[in-house]
């Protein structure tokens, strides 16, 4: 399996938006690259013919009636909110795609 | 005030003593609540098994109990019995934190289900217990708010990431406790602190409000000093909840019963090749070999049996685990609760999200959810994450036929004794290896409990003796640690947690 | 903002073929969410509607709506779909305000839903087949609201405030296999599917599918290929297309735009545009410089989905007659024309027009209410027919009125403009505004008297044989009577009166 490089540590902080400061990129590389170096062995099993288990039971078909619960109150909803307006969630602007 | 209810002997009592106590008139749950209080003010300074210790609420819910028996209602068979309550589970008005700073001053708006029934029951919650931040973690030194230390000797780990809740224990800070099991965070601490911890089989307890680390292994169950209050705890919080998708809806077999009977003439008992050589400390294999012989003076039958998938289990879980929490803890990100760093009005959502994480965060979380993306990428997917979910069959295969031939298996709980706070710190893979034996049972999804079966002569430390039994067949645990528990203790003279310590 | 290059309509059509994808969300008109509980009527207070799960709170997890699943069932029967026999949801992960985990909750690779087609009719009568690549089940995301920018629009704005009512909100998304072959039709084509598949909806009742409130939205994706090249090209993808008008007006802009920039020897960017209801025109957004990646995985939180095929074939037995084939039948009955009937469609008023007809009126006077007059009301206050507040009831009681001579039109265009204004039944407007036609013959013969007695020298026309005078006797009764007069029994009182002496 190929190491993990410093580039593909900021990529993948870049996918879970996490602003790591440059030292930490070097950290975590030697960390990861160790880690996945290790768990690599499970791709032993990659071409047998073996069923994945996503779930550890099989359960199918569980649903529930479409029926009103009680929701939380706005003032519930938005108690932990670090800003708030309008009864709504303020959040710093949103860049990006509309 | 009576020998009965003076403080030690209060705070040293089993839950099942407690209860019956209250029941019956010997002590009220009020003198019950405030003798664990005044021990928690006395040594959780040293021990730091706590986050946040609810004295009001504990003593409003301890005096509602004596209301309730002063009423002649009918109480339960935990009712006024203390509880420390890992820090994962959502409390209405009361700080959950995961031991995160992300979440350091979140008071939730809801009850866990948890929560919910451990109230209807009249269990007294003491306060939150001290965990591994996201419970990612095998010693609790990844706590945004300090390591907790082991009773037996405060400069080691209680295990993880339970560690608080293992160490209320031990520390007899509380008679019962609760604790989160994705890949072993209630067996191992228990192992660590000679204290009995349970995984249910998965799906056993509801996991609705309990803050998810790796949804398709978390399992909440219970911590205590004895197996029966093991098993009462078992049987009030298990059982089917319409909130949870993956909670299973049949009767939850009968814990107590089986822990009341405590019986293994004619069982037949596995034990797993693959769990001993390189790695394992001499004084646990020498402690889990006593056990073993001791099973087959209790007249079970006792056969190795090999499982070879489980050479795999640590890497098919550390795949896993990171991927679905890379997902699960992306909702952290500063915009309806929690942390919030860097809003200085100059700043896009986007890069507030990302220095909120990167600040609230620990090293743990952040390799775990950057492993995880990396396993779930296109490009990576099937070669991780895909091949991981295969070992998992694999694995969930050898139990299996594993247990075609026993009725339950068995193994040391980790393969070494607790470690000094520091040692594995900064080496994720050490860390890990913690975790070896206890892992194939949340992969599986079957059903596992730890209990102290002595101290390794090198080092004067608990053992943990590892149980494993098929999904839906809890009751086997209880049956088994019962029978264990009681020949040990005739053996010592006394329960091993008497052997800890002072603090 | 930079003028885009566009090619002549023809001159496209010349060069290149058009392919067209088109994706469809639609929201489901479930009592609760798809995860939780929560209520999903419109018009709440904000963040009334929303729990610890479509909060995304730490510990929450979902538990799948039934309903939500029986509705993506039907809609997928009613578009020829196989049902999967076994099928998960999956975590769609990527980072936005709106969306409370930080992923969907979605559907992947294995849609409940998948391989069917519809037959979608242009106005010429041909049909055409639409390939249904699959639709599967998500969620639909919190509403933001951006504080600060010149136009509520996100540039500019110093923050956003979010409401997550709308936040797990079923929806089906539904989409199509590439469709080829339209030519220049491929706009016309894409507005039939769209009117189609909201017919489609609403007959099976799983939604009002209302385009304006985003209960039905389009994504219109498009490329070119040169005639004979069997590789597509590079495609646009045209976001949330609210209006079947624009539907048709993005692929004609899109296919003269690809064209513009083809000729030119550029190359078509991958990427998502907005489109603008203004002028048709659509604009760049994102452009797709990585690919993205939103690590689906199955969902651990849910269990798989596993419709027994007695559930499927019972939803099977129960579908609706499909709207085209109904809208085929009802034309025959009503005697109208493809053309005629495909405006019915596009107006919204094949199921209001059935009503009144169930409701007693004649077919020809349901579709002329409902096309005529009150068409012309919904269009002047921007709303749908069916939002109009009138019932098909009302307008079957109206047409009654108007048979048995007790209004003429122009008091029954009144007689509307009243029950639109809330002041009542028909019978109770008509009442109130005294709109009654007058044909109480007393009241009448003394109104026809008094006119000839103010126009004597016309009257003597008339006595004289020239009838045709009588036309301004009626117009002066009419008057008199300010319009409620039944002006053919005005003009027989006239002629009666004034007939010459034997
Ligand atoms: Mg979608
Ligand atoms: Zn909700």
């Amino acid at each position: 399996m190929p190491g993990i490089t410093r580039e593909e540590v900021a990529h993948l902080a870049r996918l879970a938006r996490l602003e790591l400061k440059d030292e930490e990129l070097d950290h975590f590389a030697g960390q990861l690259d160790d880690i996945i170096g290790a768990v690599a062995a499970v791709s032993d099993v990659a071409d047998e013919d073996v069923p994945p288990t996503s779930h550890p039971l099989p359960l199918t078909n569980v649903m529930r009636p479409d029926e009103v619960r009680p929701s939380l109150t706005p003032q519930q909803a938005l108690s932990g909110a670090p800003a708030q307006e309008q009864q709504r969630f303020k959040v710093p602007q949103i860049l990006g795609e509309e | 005030m009576s020998d009965l209810t003076d403080v030690t002997s209060l705070t040293s009592m089993s839950a099942a003593r407690i209860a019956a106590g209250i029941a019956a008139g010997e002590m009220t749950a009020v003198e019950v609540t405030e003798a664990h209080l005044a021990r928690i003010a006395a040594v959780d300074e040293k021990v730091h098994a706590f986050l946040h210790v609810d004295r009001e609420g504990a003593l409003a819910q301890a005096r509602a109990v004596d209301e309730k028996r002063a009423r002649g209602e009918e109480l339960g068979p935990l009712a006024g019995v203390p509880l420390a309550l890992k820090d994962i589970f959502t409390t209405e008005g009361i700080p959950t934190t995961v031991g995160s700073k992300i979440l350091e001053n979140w008071i939730p708006p809801y009850d866990a289900t948890v929560t919910k029934r451990l109230k209807d029951a009249d269990v007294v919650i003491l306060g939150k217990t001290n965990m591994d931040e996201f419970a990612m973690g095998s010693s609790t030194e990844n706590s945004a708010f300090g390591p907790t230390g082991n009773p037996w000797d405060l400069t080691r780990i209680p295990g993880g990431s339970g560690g608080g809740s293992s160490a209320s224990l031990a520390a007899f800070e509380a008679p019962l406790a609760l604790g989160t099991d994705t890949g072993g965070s209630i067996r191992q601490p228990a192992a660590m602190t000679a204290t009995v911890g349970v995984k249910p089989t998965y799906g056993g307890v509801s996991r609705y409000g309990m803050v998810a680390f790796s949804s398709s292994l978390d399992q909440g169950g219970p911590c205590a000093r004895t197996v029966l209050d093991a098993a009462l705890l078992h049987a009030v919080i298990a059982g089917h909840d319409p909130l949870d998708s993956t909670s299973i809806d049949q009767p939850v077999p009968d814990v107590v019963a089986a822990a009341r009977q405590g019986d293994v003439t004619g069982l037949r008992v596995g034990v797993v090749k693959e769990f001993r050589g390189e790695g394992y400390q001499a004084g646990v294999m020498q402690r889990f070999d006593e056990s073993v012989e001791l099973l087959r003076e209790l007249g079970a039958e006792v056969v190795e049996v090999s499982c070879p998938s489980f050479t795999k289990a640590l890497a098919a879980y550390y795949l896993i685990a990171p991927s679905e929490c890379s997902s699960n803890l992306a909702r952290f990100d500063a915009m309806r609760y929690g942390l919030r760093v860097g809003d200085d009005g100059s700043r896009g959502a986007e890069e507030v999200t990302a220095l909120t994480r990167e600040a609230g965060f620990g090293d743990e979380v952040k390799r775990r959810v950057m492993l995880g993306t990396y396993a779930l990428s296109s490009g990576y997917y099937d070669a991780y994450y895909g091949s991981a979910q295969k070992v998992r069959t694999l694995i969930t295969r050898d139990f299996g036929k594993a247990f075609e031939s026993v009725d339950v298996l068995i193994s040391p709980t980790t393969p070494t004794t607790a470690f000094p706070i520091g040692e594995r710190a900064d080496d994720p893979m050490a860390m890990y290896l913690a975790d070896l034996c206890t892992i194939p049972s949340n992969l599986a999804g079957n059903a596992a409990m730890s209990l102290p079966c002595g101290l390794a002569p090198e080092d004067g430390l608990p053992v943990g003796l590892q149980i494993i039994a098929p999904a839906m067949a809890d009751d086997r645990l209880y049956r088994v640690g019962a029978a264990i528990e009681a020949a040990l203790q005739a053996r010592w003279g006394h329960p091993l947690l008497e052997e800890a310590p002072s603090l | 903002m930079t003028v885009t290059e566009l090619a002549s309509y023809e001159d496209a059509l010349d060069a290149y073929d058009p392919v067209m994808g088109l994706e469809v969300h639609v929201e489901l008109g479930t009592r609760t969410k798809m995860f939780c509980g929560c209520a999903t009527g419109l018009g709440a207070d904000a963040n009334s509607q929303t729990c610890p799960t479509c909060l995304g709170m730490p510990g929450s997890l979902p538990v799948v709506n039934a309903t939500g699943v029986e509705s993506a069932i039907r809609i997928g029967l009613a578009l020829n779909c196989d049902i999967a026999e076994w099928c998960r949801f999956a975590r769609k992960n990527y980072f936005y305000p709106d969306m409370p985990k930080n992923f969907q909750t979605s559907q992947y690779d294995e849609p409940i839903a998948f391989e069917g087609y519809l037959d979608v009719q242009l106005e010429d009568g041909e049909v055409f087949r639409v390939g249904i690549e699959r639709a599967h089940m998500e969620e639909d995301t919190g509403k933001s609201t951006h504080i600060g920018g010149a136009t509520g629009r996100i540039h500019g704005a110093s923050h956003s405030l979010l409401d997550y009512n709308r936040a797990g909100i079923p929806l089906i998304e539904i989409v199509t296999k590439p469709i080829e072959g339209a030519g220049a039709r491929a706009p016309e084509v894409a507005k039939a599917y769209v009117a189609e598949l909201r017919e489609l909806i609403r007959a099976l009742g799983v939604s009002d599918a209302r385009m304006e409130m985003g209960q039905l939205r389009c994504d219109v994706n498009l490329s070119l290929r040169p005639h004979g090249r069997a590789a597509f090209g590079t495609r646009s993808e045209t976001k949330n297309v609210n209006s079947l008008r624009s539907v048709e007006r993005a692929a004609r802009f899109e296919i003269q735009r690809h064209a513009a920039v083809l000729d030119s020897g550029g190359t078509i960017l991958q990427e998502t545009r907005h489109f603008h209801e203004e002028d048709g025109s659509t604009t760049s957004g994102r452009i797709k410089e990585e690919a993205e990646d939103y690590r689906y995985f199955p969902e651990p939180d849910l269990v798989p989905v596993a419709p027994s095929r007695e559930w499927v074939e019972e939803l099977r037995a129960e579908l609706p007659e499909l709207p085209r084939l109904r809208r085929n039948r009802l034309r025959e009955e009503w005697g109208i024309s493809q053309h005629e009937m495909q405006s019915a469609l596009n107006a919204g008023a094949v199921g209001l027009i059935v009503a009144t007809i169930d409701a007693g009126a004649p077919a020809d006077q349901a579709r002329k209410w409902w096309l005529g007059e009150l068409a012309r009301r919904a269009n002047e206050e921007g709303l749908e027919l069916a939002d109009l507040p009138i019932t098909a009831e009302q307008v079957a009681r109206l047409s009654e009125l108007v048979a048995e001579g007790s209004l003429n039109d122009k008091l029954a265009r009144q007689t509307i403009e009243g029950i639109l204004a809330g002041e009542g039944t028909p019978d109770e407007v008509v009442e109130k505004r005294g709109l009654k036609v007058v044909s109480d013959e007393g009241a009448l013969g003394t109104a026809v008297d008094e006119a000839i007695a103010g126009n004597a020298a016309i009257a003597d026309k008339i006595r004289g044989g020239k009838t045709a005078a009588a036309g301004a006797l009626v117009g002066a009764v009419m008057k008199a009577t300010r319009g409620q007069a039944d002006a053919g029994r005005v003009r027989e009182l006239i002629l009666e009166r004034l007939a010459p002496s034997e």
